[in-house]
């Protein structure tokens, strides 16, 4: 295997409604990541994209993204129909493959063009569950009450996730929303989708995240400290939530297993758990301990940006190994219904 | 899609924001499980296939979850049947099948052994609890669809 490392990222401010394009809201972000590398255009080997149609309300809207980087001279590039995390991992695959030793990874979407949760439900089963139009959260609650009723989360562990991700991310400039919320205050809160409650929800953003990858030594050229790469693993579970456990990860934890979460000590975990029920499940799908930080950016909670909040999870992780306040970190992307996609990487200094 | 805002508006910077409503109005060939397992809910009968380790799979699997094979057996299933979890809509949404505010629920039908995804009419969030019997309530003109059962109502009794 080629050692592979993230050594550059950047992320736009996260906002809840925009007017601008997708390019135009990819132009700054893509100049900044560049800057941060101390790259041009022309440094870059391969560029992969992550975003998705139905956020943007136009057939292959990616083409028109190939603005924001500019395509003369002519540029090597792909697309992923998901978060940018797993452009990530393809650009990562494409550095194995011995062709190219850097790639600038991309995530962006603009949940607010429509009704996100409403959008969300065109990931479901279009024959069978889809016709019946639940919404995203509807689905989510189902799984928390699940969890709440056999004992495998609490209402006030679930607040506690609430409570901390808010409290980070009063020191996160991108976040959308952040606050300090007193445990009673956040139970005392109105239902909004029984057993949820607003805070136990994602804040969907509008959003960018770029994320430079590098190879051995050319990464150790362009910056002090890269945050290797060490294991990277994607599972998806089935399709059919009539036949899913709503109570466990089983994806996220033999994503975890094969990343090697578990051969050390992990300082810091960047977590894409949209609701705060998730975040318990894995938390324990991926063996982590009182030891490990969580979500220090605030996580989805408090920014949930489509197509990029996996992405931004990696760029959070990325920068605390980076800057040396961690020597292990894991960086994780979700996509699917109770998160029916994971994505785990391991994250380390040298 | 449609649902979505529909508001004409300039924002600050003067950019104008229109609606851009999206339809997928294209007819689709479901394939010979969910055919019959469609065609069945037209007739008011639920149908599951049977897994190589005997479990009844509702609404169908096409392909074993273990083996990955062609499922070819056919179970039928009770339109009754227990919630095992459930979650409360306060404000339907355009395509709900009901109106008023009602549960999601994932249904265990008697006999089957995967749950249904469906609302149930219970009134008041407080009228229901996981662990409750429920029937379906068929539509006055079926379709084929998933939709033929319009929702689940609460019932009394014991699984059957």
């Amino acid at each position: 295997m080629r050692e592979v490392a993230i050594i550059a990222s950047a992320q736009a401010d996260n906002t809840s409604t925009t007017t601008s394009t997708p390019v135009e809201m990819l132009i700054p972000v893509i100049q900044q990541v560049l800057a941060n590398a101390s790259m041009t255009k022309t440094d870059i080997g391969f560029w992969c994209h992550g975003s998705c149609d139905y956020m943007t309300g136009q057939p292959f809207s990616f083409v028109s993204a190939v603005d924001a980087l500019g395509a003369w001279p002519p540029i090597i590039e792909s697309h992923v129909e998901a978060d940018g995390a797993f452009a990530l991992y393809e650009a990562w695959l494409k550095i194995q493959t011995g062709e190219i030793d850097t790639a600038l990874v991309f995530g962006n979407g603009r949940s607010s063009s429509g009704d996100i949760n409403r959008i969300l439900t065109l990931q479901l089963d279009p024959y069978v569950v889809g016709p019946l139009w639940p919404d995203d959260r509807s689905i989510a609650a189902m799984q928390a009450r699940a969890c709440l009723e056999s004992g495998v989360v609490t209402e006030r562990a679930m607040a506690e996730v609430a409570q901390r991700n808010h409290r980070n991310a009063l020191t996160n400039p991108k976040a959308l929303r952040s606050g300090d919320h007193s445990i009673e205050a956040l139970m005392a809160a109105q239902l909004v989708a029984d057993p949820l409650r607003e805070l136990d929800c994602p804040a969907h953003a509008d959003g960018v995240t770029a994320v430079i990858i590098a190879a051995g030594d050319r990464a150790r050229s362009l910056v002090a400290r890269p945050a290797w790469i060490r294991g990277i693993d994607h599972r998806i579970e089935s399709q059919n939530l009539g036949n899913r456990s709503m109570t466990t990860l089983p994806s996220a934890a033999l994503a975890a297993h094969k990343a090697g979460v578990g051969n050390d000590k992990i300082d810091v975990a960047e977590l894409h758990a949209p609701y705060s029920h998730q975040e318990l499940l894995l938390t324990t799908a991926l063996g982590l301990s009182e030891s490990t930080t969580i979500n220090p950016s605030g996580g989805a909670l408090c920014a949930n940006p489509m197509m990029s909040a996996g992405l931004a999870r990696f760029a959070e992780a990325a920068t605390r190994v980076m800057n040396g306040t961690a020597d292990r970190a894991i960086g994780h992307a979700s996509s699917g219904p109770w998160m029916q996609q994971n994505l785990v990487c391991v994250l380390e200094g040298e | 899609m449609s649902g979505g805002t529909s508001e004409y508006s300039i924002a600050a910077d003067g950019s104008f924001t229109a609606p851009l409503e999206l339809s997928y109005p294209y007819k689709r060939t479901v394939g010979p499980i969910l055919s019959r397992f469609l065609t069945g809910l037209r007739d008011q009968r639920i149908e599951g296939t049977k897994g190589s380790d005997g479990r009844v799979h509702v609404p169908p699997a096409e392909f074993d979850p273990i083996t990955g094979e062609h499922l070819t057996e056919w179970a039928d299933v009770a339109s009754t049947g227990t919630i095992v979890t459930w979650s409360w809509q306060p404000a339907p949404v355009e395509g709900n099948t009901l109106q008023h505010p009602f549960a999601w629920a994932l249904i265990s039908l008697d006999g089957a052994d995967t749950n249904v995804l469906h609302a149930v009419d219970a009134g008041r969030a407080d009228a229901i609890k996981t662990g409750m019997r429920v029937t379906a309530r068929w539509a006055d003109e079926p379709s084929g669809s998933i939709t033929d059962i319009v929702c689940f109502d609460l019932t009394s009794g014991s699984p059957a």
